[in-house]
């Protein structure tokens, strides 16, 4: 299948490769739409998107949307963030306030700050709000730091393998969370480890190719900068099972901004963070809170849906901020 | 007299500015600092008997943890500290295994 890419510049004058800056450094909403393996970018704040008529569902035979949060690090109090519960429950309210209700919502990890159960009882009180009443989870580090996990699989654990990996189909996709924050090795990255990648090798077992695979994971499964410990040590072991399917989109968070690759029929793609942003790579001493003026803060945080159209093997993935004005804030950035 | 204890406050001082010049005073506490997802000192020599203090300076949550299992904090937030004290002579690698990418060593003499 012969595979190319169709740049769609929504007239604003930004080439592709300063649209990705954008999006990467700025956390600007994008969407991806993957259809018969030709892969579409456009910035949302186009009125056709966002009445959501590209890929409508409902006039391609089916299909549906879920969302993903990622980072609400409940507890963090400090600056440039003092009140992450409210930025939580703005990410809540744009889903709520979706055209299209999400299926379900995935949470990328660091749920909390510092696994303390009150932050936890926080989120799961906050998440009730949500009007999609299921919620998948996959630990980040900040979500396993009191026991080793211990507490966050009693909460979240029910329907899970091992340290809390899992997965289910809906409506023809495969979904796949993973957790790679435990037994993490001195000097090292992200991992898996053994016992989950087995369980992985053994879960795509008998998947048709053709079977769109959506994986999900805090860290990121593609290697982003290791000096920050932004990447997963054993990931390729795992992209190495994923590889002869058609469409796979790994979603992770842990990185607090947006960030897309694509290599071969694997999309990766990284959420901003509801509570606060980081650094871009390498651009300050560590990957510390970045500390922003208050009228920043919200168009570097936000939320993430994802679209799948049945039968087009369409998976589109629109990143959105938690400020008005998206668009002029990736034409600054793109200066 | 005198000149004994002028003697006595030589030979002190020389073996003080040896000691310092090697490592630190057997029996003192030395601090580490956690900045910007680093120890500083990175590795760190003393003589057997120093306590090692770690303080994390960060917004985020580290640990200390020896990767031999010999020493680990519970989580330090903010201004947090953790104390060790190295009895034996040896070589002790450490990491923060919420962050495993900081690492530290302590060379205990």
């Amino acid at each position: 299948m012969s595979r190319r890419i169709v740049h769609d510049h929504n007239h604003d004058g930004i080439d592709r490769r300063g649209f990705l800056e954008c999006m990467a450094w700025v956390g600007t909403g994008v969407l991806y739409t993957m259809a018969g393996g030709i892969l579409r970018s456009e910035t949302i704040g186009s009125p056709a998107l966002d009445a959501g008529r590209r890929v409508d569902p409902r006039e391609s035979g089916g299909g549906f949307t879920f969302a993903q949060i990622s980072d609400s690090h409940i507890g963090f109090k400090r600056e440039p963030n003092t009140d992450v519960t409210a930025t939580l429950q703005e990410a809540i309210a744009r889903i709520n306030a979706l055209p299209e209700t999400p299926d379900f919502v995935i949470h990328t990890g660091d749920i909390t700050h510092l696994s303390a159960p009150s932050e936890f009882d926080t989120v799961d009180q906050t998440l009730k709000g949500l009007k999609p009443k299921q919620v998948f989870y996959v630990p980040g580090e900040h979500d396993v730091l009191a026991d080793e996990g211990k507490s966050y699989l009693e909460r979240y654990g029910k329907g899970t393998m091992g340290d809390g990996w899992l997965s289910f189909d809906h409506k023809g996709v495969h979904f796949i969370g993973l957790v790679n924050v435990l037994n993490m090795k001195a000097g090292g990255l992200g991992l898996l480890g053994s016992d989950q990648l087995e369980w992985l090798e053994k879960d795509l077992e008998g998947l048709p190719g053709s079977t769109p695979i959506v994986v999900f994971a805090h860290i990121p499964l593609w290697t982003i900068y290791p000096d920050w410990g932004w990447g997963t040590d054993d990931s390729e072991q795992a992209l190495g099972y994923l590889r002869r399917f058609g469409s796979v989109t790994v979603l992770n968070g842990h990185i607090h901004q947006t960030m897309q690759k694509i290599e071969g029929n694997i999309t990766f793609h990284t959420a901003t963070s509801t509570a606060f942003p980081q650094p871009r790579p390498g651009a300050a001493p560590g990957p510390g809170p970045l500390k922003v003026p208050q009228e920043q803060l919200r168009s570097l945080l936000g939320l993430t849906t994802v679209r799948y159209v049945q039968g087009s093997s369409s998976l589109a993935i629109i990143d959105s901020t938690l400020a008005d004005g998206v668009a002029k804030s990736a034409k600054e950035g793109n200066r | 007299m005198k000149k004994i204890c002028a003697g006595m406050v030589m030979s002190a001082l020389l073996v003080w500015v040896a000691m310092s010049l090697a490592a630190e005073p057997r029996g003192s506490v030395v601090k580490v600092k956690i900045d910007n997802f680093s120890f500083s000192p990175q590795i760190l020599t003393v003589p057997a008997g120093t306590t090692v203090t770690w303080t994390n300076n960060d917004d985020v949550p580290h640990t200390v943890v020896s990767t031999t299992k010999k020493f680990a904090s519970k989580v330090m937030d903010t201004d947090d500290q953790f104390s060790f004290t190295f009895s034996d002579p040896g070589t002790f690698d450490y990491y923060c295994s919420v962050h495993p990418h900081m690492t530290g060593k302590v060379i205990v003499q």
